[in-house]
């Protein structure tokens, strides 16, 4: 006992008397989050993602990586509304990083700073799983990321006071080109509008309501159930009457299900990368958009 | 029977149950523009009411009568029992959490128990701004040694715990004390930690030294190895006093020390364990007792001796809502005197085992069905057993630890 206290006392030390690091380290929960903040950082933040393009958000095991890595975080970004809730908070509880929690400059849940869909008047587990705050899938829609963009910069701002000049020139020069490459993923995407697609899990909320498509069913009954035979031949069924286009999913999603639907329904099963990563040409937010359109069209043709 | 509680996190309170919600919005929630950070998204006119969460667990076992249970060599504790034959109802266990300010979280877990007792199984406050790595552990809690012995009965991997748990830790030591744990600010894993307790649950009893029997201190380190893979390896010595501990109408008054070596490794395709991950868990433990044992009817005669045990399993998630598992424990007393001969300490000559299978199937993160077998040979007479358990979480439901 005397020897672990005079060990944590040492360590303690040491840890007071090293320099502070000279950027701002980021914990980033999901890949966009990750690429947003080096956008808006660059050489100024150095950013972990805690998850990758392949990796379900909502299932995610809490490991000891991934503790180690919020230790050290001065910031962390994350979706929110309850997105992270089946692992980040036992992160934030292991962690012993004050600058992370609740409450604290540190703590960016961009859920926070945009307008949330599928919002439930009413919520009940036998509903599956449904999300109190509203769907969580917000960065799907460009127009959230210019929104939570415009957030972030005011906290790396606020967390980074000396280096304010860079990140405004940074956020500036990201803010004019997303805003000219909105406009033309809008144009670009005007064929998209009225089409009838299927959703594997309701993860597109807010591309599909940003271009105007219509989902016509979802493969998960309930969400976050997998998809059932019997659920799947009633979707097939209903396709007959109210047909779609094709059905999408995410590169970490199971495609089984979306292939059976597209051999029986004779629609394309579209992967869309849902965040940056999950396809080979979606490597930055600006490419993750230029596929996704891309691969939107593909289906429709 | 109880329930792990890990930090922070509502672990504790059954698997899910918990926090789930509200923590969550708590946690992240934040803020409005630049100095009034608001608690964000999920919250509703109860914003400030703790998360509460209950789990609902039952079985259905057919085992010999956990009346006449013993295993020879090892006095246990009176919770270290096989079971309840037929249909039961486990402990369900209700859970309510919160942030109690911006500096410190909250947990209190009441578990119930199907004879109509209840106990308090958590109860304790923990630091959430020291910074530097360091959390701070008031109340009620269960000891962070060992890997099991934090974790709740609903997310035990099997309807019954390990073996060298049942016979060394009374099935898991948990105590009235303080904990702080300090994570060194490195890439890779690695957590100190030191307890102080009571000294009022086996193996400690009658807490000792004024009530403050029992101390601890363990290491945990883990990383990743590639996205696939993920670890994690602990040492821990738990230190603990007994007065007039009981078993049955026999005493022991020592120490009764618990060294615990820690392993498990995890797998999952890309990190996504919706399809598919494996699980690989194993510990040792060693009990280091020394002091003076009172047989029933007898005299006080000293008995000094270290009982090991370890356990091993693997458990396979083939398909997304199914699971299959694996294990096999066994226990060593390594002692024989002659004047202890036909009390607890009397191993005849018997080693411990057991070696079980598990299948479950979840319906949704919330509700599990598991049907489970032991070829138990615990005791000298040797009991195939059949489990089938049901475990539900309604409410909120916490993070599970690692």
């Amino acid at each position: 006992m005397k020897i672990m206290m005079k060990s944590i006392a040492l360590m303690l030390f040491v840890l007071v008397i090293k320099p502070a690091a000279a950027n701002v380290s980021v914990f980033a929960c999901e890949p966009e989050w990750a690429a947003l903040a080096k956008e808006l950082g660059g050489e100024r933040v150095s950013v972990f993602s805690a998850t990758n393009a392949f990796q379900d958000p909502h299932h995610i095991q809490a490991r000891p990586s991934l503790i180690a890595k919020l230790r050290r975080a001065d910031l962390l970004i994350c979706t929110g509304s309850e997105l992270e809730i089946g692992w980040l908070p036992v992160l934030m509880r292991q962690a012993g990083n004050d600058k992370v929690q609740a409450g604290q400059p540190g703590n960016f849940a961009a859920s926070d700073y945009v307008t949330m869909l599928d919002k439930p008047s009413s919520v009940d587990r036998s509903q599956g799983d449904v999300h109190p705050g509203g769907n969580p899938h917000i960065q799907t829609d460009p127009r959230n990321i210019a929104k939570v963009a415009m957030a972030l910069f005011a906290r790396l701002k606020q967390i980074d006071g000396d280096h304010t000049a860079d990140y405004t020139q940074r956020y500036q020069a990201f803010d004019k080109q997303w805003q000219t490459d909105l406009a033309r993923w809008e144009k670009q995407a005007k064929p998209l509008r009225g089409v009838k697609i299927v959703v594997h899990h309701n993860s597109w909320s807010y591309l599909t309501s940003w271009l105007g498509m219509q989902v016509v069913a979802s493969l998960e009954d309930k969400p976050g159930v997998p998809p059932s035979a019997g659920h799947l031949s009633q979707v097939l069924s209903r396709l007959k009457t109210q047909p779609a286009k094709m059905v999408i999913r995410a590169a970490y999603q199971e495609g089984r299900p979306d292939e059976w639907l597209s051999e029986h329904a004779g629609i394309p099963a579209v992967v869309l990368p849902f965040t940056v990563g999950g396809t080979d040409q979606s490597t930055t937010l600006f490419s993750l958009f230029d596929d996704t359109i891309t691969k939107l069209l593909a289906g429709v043709r | 029977m109880l329930i792990k509680v890990r930090h922070g996190i509502p672990e504790v309170l059954m698997k899910h149950l918990l926090l789930s919600a509200s923590i969550a919005g708590v946690v992240l929630s934040s803020t409005l523009p630049a100095t009034v950070f608001a608690a964000g998204a999920g919250q509703t006119g109860n914003a400030f009411n703790p998360s509460i969460g209950l789990i609902l667990n039952g079985t259905y076992a057919e085992l010999h009568d956990p009346a006449n249970y013993s295993i020879p060599g090892f006095p246990l504790a009176a919770e270290s029992d096989p079971g309840t034959q037929g249909f039961a109802i486990g402990e369900s266990e209700l859970s309510i959490s919160a942030n109690i300010d911006p500096n410190w979280y909250g947990v209190f877990t009441l578990a119930m128990a199907g004879d109509n007792t209840s106990s308090v199984e958590n109860a304790y406050v923990q630091s959430t701004t020291l910074g530097h790595g360091l959390t701070f552990r008031l109340g009620r809690f269960f000891s962070g040694v060992g890997y099991l012995n934090e974790q709740h009965a609903h997310t035990w991997d099997f309807a019954d715990t390990a073996l060298p748990y049942r016979a060394l830790l009374g099935t898991q030591y948990g105590d009235d004390g303080i904990q702080l744990r300090w994570l060194a600010p490195t890439d890779l894993f690695i957590e100190i930690g030191a307890e102080g307790f009571r000294g009022d649950s086996f193996p400690a009893g009658g807490s000792a030294n004024k009530g403050r029997g029992s101390w601890s201190s363990f290491v945990h380190i883990g990383d990743d190895v590639g996205i696939s893979n993920s670890w994690r390896a602990g040492l821990s010595y738990l230190a603990t006093k007994a007065v007039d501990r009981a078993t049955g109408n026999d005493k022991f008054s020592g120490t009764s020390n618990v060294l615990i070596a820690d392993f498990v490794w995890k797998w999952a395709p890309n990190g996504n364990a919706y399809s598919k991950s494996f699980k690989f868990q194993g510990e040792y433990l060693q009990s280091q007792n020394k002091g003076m044992f009172t047989p029933d009817g007898g005299s006080a005669t000293a008995y000094s001796a270290i009982p090991s045990g370890w356990y091993m399993q693997a458990v396979y998630k083939f398909m997304p809502q199914w699971r299959v598992a694996v294990r096999h424990d066994q226990l060593q007393a390594n002692y024989t005197n002659a004047a202890f001969t036909g009390t607890a300490l009397d191993s005849k000559g018997h080693t411990p085992k057991r070696d079980s299978i598990m299948i479950d199937h979840v319906f949704s993160e919330f509700s599990r069905l598991r049907l489970q077998l032991n070829h138990d040979q615990s005791s000298s007479q040797s009991d195939n057993q059949l489990f089938i358990q049901y475990t539900m979480s309604l409410g909120a439901h916490g993070a599970h630890i690692f």
